[in-house]
């Protein structure tokens, strides 16, 4: 699961109000290189949640996106690079995404996150 | 939909999909595209062919997407897969741009189409493809434009579907069935911050 996904999925579980972002467990990461396109990134750049990236990220084990950052970065190539590598090369193969109201845990299995709710959470 | 079938499919989506050729609305190439109900993922495999960014394969059932990262592999396809009922899919953003599905007909459960169209106009922000059959036209485009968020909603072609080779489940009767390509797009999503669907 990249962490493009991470920042698309919230916890829909009954009751919860703000199930966004989820906590990351971490069993095992894998990275994956691919190619870098940069005007792909920029247009994604403003749909971007961009603490819960950088926190995800850095629950992964990578910790050199800014905390702080504002589009006129996307001019500058060591920030595309990082952007692109947390975004899209970070995997989370195994470990589990957790609501950050109840505590929920989703598996991650082989890289795909099961978000399917029991019956009494729907 | 069987994988030696992709090659038909993918000829139909091109007509509509590559930017470059006439008549087409560039909602693939270079975007963020996602598979509703992708099944074995045989149209987010067309659309990771025609050029998609980043691909995203929904689906319920573990088995299906087991078969459709399997595919994905032998066709040296990089796609996304999340395990999840499309009713209840926990969801923030616009970041994908272009759905593309063949949803449930509601053969078993009525009107699950429509379940799946209702989300699909909800996080798509450029456009949804979406095989409908035709028998319902009518009620499609009423509720889509009505109640479903559609600025538009137009029926691209009209095919035939062999049931017996994608539901094991049909009855005999509903061999050959005839169903539309339509192509929706959602009313302008951009900016509206939405934490859920
Ligand atoms: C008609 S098949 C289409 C499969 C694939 N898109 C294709 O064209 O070959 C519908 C798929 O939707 C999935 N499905 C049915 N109900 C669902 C739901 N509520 N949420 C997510 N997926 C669902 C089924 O598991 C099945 O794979």
């Amino acid at each position: 699961m990249r962490l493009l996904t991470h920042n698309m999925l919230s916890s829909n579980i009954k009751g919860v109000a703000n199930g966004f972002p989820l906590r990351i467990e971490v069993e095992k990461v894998v990275e994956k290189q691919v190619e870098l396109s940069a005007d792909f990134l920029r247009n994604l750049f403003p749909k971007i949640e961009w603490k819960a990236l950088v926190d995800a990220a850095r629950t992964m084990g990578y910790a050199e996106l800014a905390e702080e950052v504002d589009s006129s970065m996307l001019d500058s190539n060591e920030f595309l690079n990082k952007f692109h590598h947390a975004l899209l090369e970070l995997h989370l193969e195994e470990g589990a995404l957790v609501c950050p109201e109840t505590g929920r845990r989703f598996p991650v299995n082989k890289g795909i996150p099961n978000m399917l709710l029991h019956e009494d959470e729907v | 939909m069987k994988l030696k079938q992709l090659e038909g499919l993918l000829g139909d989506l091109q007509q509509f999909s590559n930017p470059k050729a006439e008549n087409s609305f560039g909602d693939v190439s270079n975007k963020v595209v996602a598979d509703l109900g992708c099944g074995c993922g045989t149209l987010g495999a067309a659309a990771a062919l025609l050029g998609a960014e980043q691909v995203i394969g929904i689906d319920i059932d573990s088995h299906s997407l087991e078969i459709a990262s399997l595919n994905a592999e032998d066709l040296e396809l990089d796609i996304n897969f999340i395990q999840s009922d499309i009713k209840n899919l926990g969801w923030r953003g616009q970041i994908v741009d272009t759905v593309v599905m063949n949803p449930p007909f509601g053969t078993q459960k009525k009107g699950a189409d429509m379940d799946f169209l209702f989300v699909a106009l909800k996080i798509a922000s450029q456009a949804v493809y979406s095989l409908h059959k035709t028998s319902t036209r009518d009620h499609i485009k009423r509720v889509a434009l009505r109640a479903f968020n559609a600025s538009s909603a137009e029926v691209l072609c009209e095919l035939r579907f062999d049931v017996p080779q994608l539901y094991k489940f049909h009855k005999k009767k509903e061999v050959d069935i005839a169903v539309d390509l339509w192509r929706f797009v959602p009313k302008d999503n951009q900016g509206k911050e939405r934490k859920d669907i």
